[in-house]
């Protein structure tokens, strides 16, 4: 992996973090300084290695189909940044997806 | 459609399973509702909160796939599909992306003249299912035009199942077929309602169209926004006819997303993303991975019941019956299973279905009982079938001995024993009817032998009548002729 | 300062449960200490003397019933990450910064059950992510040992709330090294346990598969009594093991006798400068002194650490902090749109170390780098893994260094990079799942400095061997002494 440079913006987008163009710069900066450190990676010879799936070896962790009791809606409402009504409200959204 | 082109048809759904809880939480997985009275920290996605696996999601998702004769391998994992949108909690919907739990399978459907048709599936995997959004401050509930959303997390995690079929579909017809078949199988093995008007079946049709005969794919098209079959119907005979009617003109089709409009009968483009989503995919580390056990799989599979495609082909390609008819019996499974039982006790089809679909359906409905749950057993039944066939009774006898039966007197055998209902095709006991008749009724007889041969129905009613319809009305017509003349 | 606050959890238990003290008159105490010192710590965000008390009374009820509470009225820092009901939960962050609990996490709900009573949520680097607690957006902790530098992190006020004898027992969390760091810098025993020992329900997530939340204590004997408490399988959380929570607090070493301990020929202590490498030859031979026998042991992946590290860890949390949006709860900014108040809803709400890690998180995660970043690390991970199996084949227990550095000043370590280089030794032990923790093994007067401040020894197991690796550090406490040399200038002052 060659030292590349990260489309600071592009990232940011997808994280839905707005920056300045400050930030872009600085973080530029820091993340490609942290990419070459990351990049000895590259030297380890990983081809018969399997990815850690678990830490710990762990199957097949299953609940059973019971219900429990729901939050209380004045609770959960009442952390909304704003409601309306019975609903959480947020700006109207632009494209189909985030 | 014009026969130069050939329509090329995928189908994507997503199905909510029916489990009493959501996938990952205990909240409880049920429509409607007060708004955001069913979330928890897990499905709100507070901080701190972890998701757990619903064992009887995955069950049903096992089941579902075997039903479909796809492979469940031995691993299957979780993994995050990272997203923004307010109704998703996390901003990542816990789904499956190169492991799901199943692989490949087919899905047989039949049309309305009885062909059986197939449709390979590529996959179906497990999912959660997101909150809902109304859009609001617009004026027609679309995102367009709104000024803010209104969110309710009460679905927000509710187990899915998304279906992705191969291309093998050619028509809108097929789609439906599809669609019903998918239909009918999830509900008989009780893994979802599928209802489409509360939103447990939801698709899309992903539809292009290529010169018939040719070999490589046409530029597809994504139909969303189709909210009952009909809706895919009529969106996908309009975008077929839309791509047919682009190419015509010299043009190229563009890959989109395209919402039905229901009641201007056409499909939009819908604002087209600037890139194709970078969903970042990655196992889930809060979650850890399937091992399938064989044992499980085998168990499930043995206790598959006959599923629609199969039964259809036993009701109207073994038995005969209609398309209709065998529709109508597979889409009320404890009247199929009532009828299957008839058939077995009296090895009739046929008479097992005119009874069922017919008379004893009628007193049901009078009645407001289920057929299944009628006095009527399916051995009386088998009982009354053996006694018509054997001539002993006749079929209008056979019909009110039914209601008898339907009321409580007895077996169809007994009561007729009991009362002598039996019917005579003793010649010399309907004779002395027959004179009877004719005695009775000169001017018939006078009109009988001046030509008019349709009084003979009325005649042999009115032997009947005398003899309390037991007599063999094939008899009587015999003997009313020969005594004519 | 009363002596009650002095007190350690196993003695605090052990007064309440024969009824010489009331869990009240505990709490009133250390009540009342937090307030007289904590303005120049800062180890807490939010003090808890209402729930604190209520809390107090119900276990004094329990007592005086007849029970017997293993933390009988053992005052607990429970750090800012972790979920308690109607309690101001922030993870150090802007934007969570007025978010109450509606639900209390399984780790501290069972040390609660246990007796022990909330004194107060405290301060952290931002989200955990930090070795320094400078990252909080809410508050300033000072290491009590030395005011003008850092407690460590990320959990900073946690350990600074001990040190300076503000609770008992603080409830840290773990994920490259944030509690045994911070218990290095402050004279404490900071212990993570095997990953899934504790039940990660209620914690908010910074790297789903490295996160652990452990003990900080003043003894080993403390730690091993918290770790009873906390630990063991809990249906809410995926991960977490079903295993039996072997009694640690009764098998607690008097000596290393038997013992092998690996020195890791990787970690070179010379590069840390000629007295820090001193001292643990120091450190060292006093395991040797105490009966154990020294082996040395490789961890060829040792240097790889890092990166792997820095790949998963930011990875796993760009998605885990998603959900900070501004939709349900927290901070929200408004925007003309959704994706607008998104933007600047976390650009308002997360600190730069927050935001640079979601970026390279992201980043790592995205279409064309995830096999050459994310897939590659979990692979290196795997090489740890095996690494550790095999030293611990000739080994029953790997020492090393906690730390690189004693405490440093505020503002020392301005490049990001330098700071991660603070969890170098405590990272391969996270990546690989394994126990470990950090014990007082000395003191050094940094240069510039004008008092000595305290090194950690750390101690690491293979998996789920808690009970010897607690074992073998109380021998190593016992038999050396060293936390007790000096006191926190902020209570001897």
């Amino acid at each position: 992996m060659s030292s590349e440079k990260i489309d600071v913006r592009y990232v940011a987008k997808l994280a839905r973090i707005a920056l300045t163009d400050e930030e872009v710069e600085r973080f530029g900066a820091q993340l490609g300084n942290l990419l070459e450190h990351v990049n000895v990676l590259s030297e380890l010879d990983t081809a018969s290695v399997p990815a850690t799936a678990q830490v710990v070896e762990s199957r097949n962790v299953e609940r059973e189909d019971l219900t429990g009791p729901s939050l209380d809606r004045e609770t959960v409402l009442s952390m909304a940044p704003q409601r309306q009504g019975p609903f959480f409200r947020v700006p109207r959204i632009i494209a189909e997806e985030g | 459609m014009s026969t130069a082109y050939e329509a090329v048809i995928g189908i994507e759904c997503h199905v909510e399973l029916k489990t009493k809880s959501k996938m990952f939480c205990s909240c409880p997985n049920e429509f409607g509702g007060e708004p955001n009275t069913k979330v928890c920290p897990v499905c709100l996605a507070l901080p701190g909160a972890l998701p757990v696996a619903n064992k009887e999601a995955i069950d049903h998702m096992i089941a579902a796939g075997l039903a479909f004769s796809a492979e469940i391998p031995a691993f299957s994992k979780f993994d995050r599909k990272n997203y923004f949108y307010p109704d998703m909690p996390k901003d990542y919907q816990i789904s499956q992306y190169d492991m799901p739990l199943t692989q490949g399978g087919v899905v047989r459907y039949w049309l309305e003249d009885g062909t059986m048709k197939e449709c390979r599936l590529t996959r179906i995997h497990l999912e959660e299912d997101t909150g809902k959004s109304t859009h609001a401050g617009g004026g027609d509930g679309r995102i367009a035009g709104s000024t803010h959303s209104l969110i309710d997390f009460n679905r927000a995690g509710v187990p899915l199942m998304e279906c992705v079929s191969e291309p093998d579909i050619r028509s809108a017809e097929e789609a439906v077929g599809y669609l019903e078949a998918l239909k009918r199988t999830f509900v008989q093995l009780g893994v979802s309602d599928v209802k489409m008007e509360e939103g447990s079946l939801r698709c899309d049709a992903n539809v292009s169209i290529r010169p018939a005969g040719a070999k490589e794919y046409g530029t597809k098209t994504e139909i969303k926004n189709m909210n009952s079959f009909r809706s895919v119907y009529r969106a996908i005979e309009s975008e077929i006819e839309r791509q047919i009617g682009v190419i015509e003109s010299g043009g190229r089709i563009v890959q989109e997303t395209r919402g039905w409009d229901e009641s201007q009968g056409v499909t939009h483009s819908m604002r087209s993303k600037e890139q194709a989503h970078d969903y970042r995919y990655f196992p889930d580390p809060d979650l850890v991975p399937l091992e399938i056990d064989r044992a499980l799989v085998d168990r499930i599979k043995a206790t598959l019941p006959q599923l629609p495609p199969q039964r259809f082909e036993r009701y109207h390609g073994e038995y005969g019956l209609d398309v209709k008819q065998a529709t109508q019996l597979i889409d009320n499974l404890p009247l199929a299973d009532y009828f299957d039982k008839c058939v077995a006790a009296s090895k009739n089809p046929q008479q097992s279905m005119n009874f069922v679909l017919g008379d004893l359906s009628r007193l049901a409905n009078e009645t407001a009982t289920p057929v299944h749950e009628s006095p009527v057993t399916p051995e009386h039944l088998a009982e009354l079938i053996a006694l018509v066939e054997g001539k002993t009774i006749n079929s209008k006898i056979a019909k009110e001995l039914l209601a008898r039966v339907w009321n409580g007197e007895g077996s169809p055998k007994a009561i007729v024993e009991k009362e002598g209902l039996a019917q005579t095709s003793d010649t010399g006991e309907i004779e002395k009817f027959v004179v009877e008749v004719l005695a009775s009724n000169e001017k018939a007889v006078a009109d009988y032998k001046s030509g008019k041969t349709n009084i003979l129905g009325f005649l042999t009613g009115q032997v009947m009548k005398a003899s309390r319809g037991k007599a063999n009305p094939a008899l009587v017509q015999d003997l009313l002729k020969q005594k004519l003349g | 300062m009363a002596d009650v606050v002095r007190m350690t959890a196993a003695e605090t238990a052990a007064a309440v449960n024969s009824g010489t003290l009331s869990a009240a008159e505990v709490t009133d105490a250390m009540l009342a200490h937090v307030d007289a010192v904590d303005d120049r710590v800062g180890a807490y965000l939010t003090r808890l003397h209402e729930l604190a008390r209520e809390y107090a009374k119900r276990v004094d009820e329990r007592v005086r019933g007849g029970e017997k509470l293993p933390l009988a009225g053992v005052p607990v820092a429970v750090k800012d990450n972790m979920c308690l009901t109607g309690t101001r939960t922030t993870a150090g962050s802007k934007i969570l910064e007025n978010w109450i609990a509606p639900y209390t996490g399984t780790a501290v709900q069972r040390m609660l059950d246990a007796g022990a009573i909330p004194i107060g949520k405290a301060n952290m680097d931002e989200f955990a992510m930090g070795s320094s607690c400078e990252n909080s957006a809410l508050g300033i902790t000072r290491n009590p040992y030395d005011l003008t530098r850092v407690p460590g992190g990320s959990s900073g006020g946690s350990v600074a709330a001990v040190a300076a004898y503000e609770a008992a027992i603080g409830m840290g969390s773990d994920t490259g090294g944030s509690i045994r760091e911070p218990a290095a810098f402050c004279n404490t025993v900071g212990f993570k346990p095997t990953y899934g020992r504790v039940s990660r329900y209620g914690l908010i997530a910074f790297a789903s598969s490295l996160d652990q939340i452990g003990p900080l204590t003043r003894t080993v004997e403390d730690s091993a009594l918290a770790y009873e408490a906390m630990a063991g399988w809990d249906r809410m959380d995926s991960t977490s093991i079903d295993r039996p929570v072997e009694k640690a607090s009764t098998a607690l070493r008097g000596d290393l006798k038997g013992l092998r301990v690996g020195i890791v020929k990787q970690f070179v202590t010379e590069k840390l400068g000629a007295e820090i490498h001193a001292l643990y030859q120091q450190t060292y031979k006093e395991l040797e002194n105490l009966g154990a026998t020294l082996v040395e042991v490789e961890l060829p992946t040792a240097d790889y650490g890092l990166a792997t590290y820095y790949l998963i860890a930011p990875a796993e949390c760009s998605s885990n902090l998603a959900r900070f949006d501004g939709v349900r709860y927290g901070l929200r900014v408004e925007g003309g749109d959704v994706g607008a108040m998104y933007e600047a809803t976390r650009a308002a709400g997360f600190g730069p170390e927050v935001k640079r890690r979601i970026l390279i998180g992201t980043y790592a995660l995205s279409s064309g780098y995830y096999d050459a970043y994310y897939v590659k690390a979990q692979k290196a991970r795997t090489m740890f893994a095996n690494d550790f199996k095999r030293a611990f084949e000739t080994c029953d227990l790997i020492a090393s260094p906690a730390a690189s550095s004693p405490a440093f000043q505020f503002n020392a370590k301005s490049d990001p990079y330098s700071m991660y280089m603070m969890d170098y030794y405590t990272i391969p032990m996270s990546l690989a799942g394994l126990p470990a923790l950090s014990v007082p093994c000395g003191w050094i007067t940094p240069e510039g400095g004008d008092r000595p401040m305290p090194m950690g020894l750390q101690l690491a197991a293979p998996l789920f061997e808690e009970v010897k690796l607690l074992g073998a550090a109380h021998a190593y406490e016992q038999g050396t002494k060293h936390a007790s040399k000096y006191d926190a200038m902020v209570v001897s002052a």
